[in-house]
């Protein structure tokens, strides 16, 4: 068990087997992907309220799962690395802060455009918005604190820490906006979205949000593949593996 | 005793603060000039002035501690005193608690305890006077206990900028939403019990975590 701990903690093991990995798991992300998005847009039935506009649903909920989804795999890789060590978790923290980032933005920036039919308005300070606003700031101090340290072994344990400081908070925060949207409650906004939807509305949903975590684990481990050339550039191994393929 | 390394950092870092008279009135200075800010920006109006006074004093005192964060750890960073506390047969937890306190007493505390001035000048409602001062008190300790781990992350940083604002700030939220809170509630009549619980108990749970977290990252600053 324990030898299998360490070929996974190894950079050179996971960038030969994730080579592997990466065309299938792009291609599958590509089928769920294009395959929902069409189903999604094109032949799910009109919402009765909403119209068409509903249909950003298929880009907001997927982007929204992975912006939170994202922000614990990066925590739990930055307490692996500062308790174990290991540097393939260090670097899938520092790969993974980027991605959520991004999707966090996504969702907050579809949820802009998405507002503006329903409730008239980009942007209101709800308690879910609030909240996921809050989350793109966390993640900006992970990126930044990272990118601000010139010593690569301080800066990813300093974000680290910034990560799992974050983790204890995040219910904290969530909990807290919650009371503060309860408290300022304006009663003439609500949420329209239908807590259940129809099945033909919900299975290029299910599609899409599979299709977003396969996206997300090929986009991570592409940057994980290149922070690991980035990082070991001047051991053997790396030197060799790209001058016998030039040599080919 | 575990004490001794808390004892003898508190009576250094507290005569250092009051052999520094400018750095301790700093705070309050800037809550002054905000506080003339604020009616010359929005309005003279008292009656307008007290319905954004609860949220006005929690805001101000919060960018308050944030601006004195930097003045936690690093001067003893810059002329290697940390250094030296670090290597102490001491646990680093009690000390670097102690340094926290101090902040808290230099800045925090003298905000809490001239609040219900501040809340005239704004026309805070007199039944905001006394919650304001409660929250105040627990609160800003809250925000020197978060503040201590973001400046203890961020010390070895030449350039930090909005560096430590943007990674303390999320964490700030909750005090600030539960500190107006407060206030709001006894202004409207309502119990402030709930809140004020809800801060105590943030207090406790930070009380005993951050000086552990802040302690792991100066190790890190310091040893690298």
């Amino acid at each position: 068990m324990w030898q299998w701990f360490h070929k996974l903690g190894s950079p050179r093991w996971f960038y030969q087997t994730s080579g592997k990995w990466l065309p299938w798991l792009s291609f599958l992300a590509l089928v769920f992907i294009s395959l929902g998005l069409v189903w999604g847009l094109g032949f799910a039935p009109q919402d009765a309220k909403q119209g068409n506009s509903f249909r950003i649903i298929y880009i907001h909920v997927p982007s929204s799962f992975l912006a939170l989804v994202g922000y614990y795999i990066m925590a739990i890789a930055g307490a692996i690395s500062i308790i174990w060590k290991i540097k393939l978790a260090d670097m899938v923290m520092v790969s993974a802060a980027p991605i959520g980032a991004s999707f966090t933005f996504i969702a907050l920036l579809t949820g802009a455009i998405w507002g503006k039919p329903t409730w008239g308005t980009y942007w209101i300070w709800d308690a879910r918005i609030t909240s996921m606003l809050i989350l793109l700031f966390l993640y900006f101090g992970v990126i930044v604190l990272q990118k601000a340290y010139s010593r690569q072994g301080l800066a990813s344990r300093a974000a680290a820490y910034l990560a799992l400081v974050g983790t204890v908070n995040i219910p904290i925060i969530y909990k807290s906006v919650d009371w503060w949207y309860t408290l300022h409650q304006p009663a003439t906004i609500k949420f329209t979205e239908a807590p259940s939807m129809h099945p033909d509305m919900f299975q290029p949903l299910l599609l899409m949000i599979v299709g977003f975590y396969l996206f997300y684990a090929a986009v991570l481990i592409f940057k994980i593949r290149v922070e690991i050339l980035h990082r070991e550039r001047r051991t053997s191994w790396v030197q060799d593996y790209f001058f016998s393929k030039k040599n080919k | 005793m575990t004490n001794t390394g808390f004892v003898a950092i508190f009576r250094r870092d507290l005569l250092l603060a009051i052999r520094h008279r400018g750095d301790l009135s700093n705070p309050i200075i800037f809550f002054f000039i905000i506080i003339v800010l604020v009616p010359l920006g929005l309005t003279p109006e008292s009656s307008r002035l007290s319905e954004i006074a609860p949220g006005m004093l929690w805001i101000i005192a919060l960018l308050a501690s944030l601006l004195s964060l930097n003045s936690m750890f690093q001067d003893d960073y810059n002329d290697g005193t940390l250094e030296q506390i670090m290597i102490l047969p001491q646990p680093l937890y009690f000390m670097v608690l102690a340094k926290i306190v101090v902040h808290w007493m230099v800045t925090g505390l003298p905000l809490s305890l001239l609040a219900p001035v501040f809340g005239m000048m704004l026309s805070l409602p007199e039944p905001g006077y006394l919650p304001l001062m409660l929250s105040l008190l627990m609160g800003t300790a809250t925000l020197s206990l978060l503040g201590a781990i973001g400046s203890a992350l961020t010390l070895p940083l030449d350039k930090e900028g909005l560096l430590l604002p943007l990674i303390v700030m999320p964490f700030y939220m909750p005090i600030l939403i539960f500190g107006s809170g407060t206030v709001q509630f006894a202004i409207d009549g309502l119990s402030i019990l709930s809140p004020l619980a809800v801060m105590g108990s943030l207090l406790a749970l930070f009380l005993f975590v951050a000086p552990y977290i802040a302690a792991g990252a100066l190790r890190l600053s310091v040893e690298g």
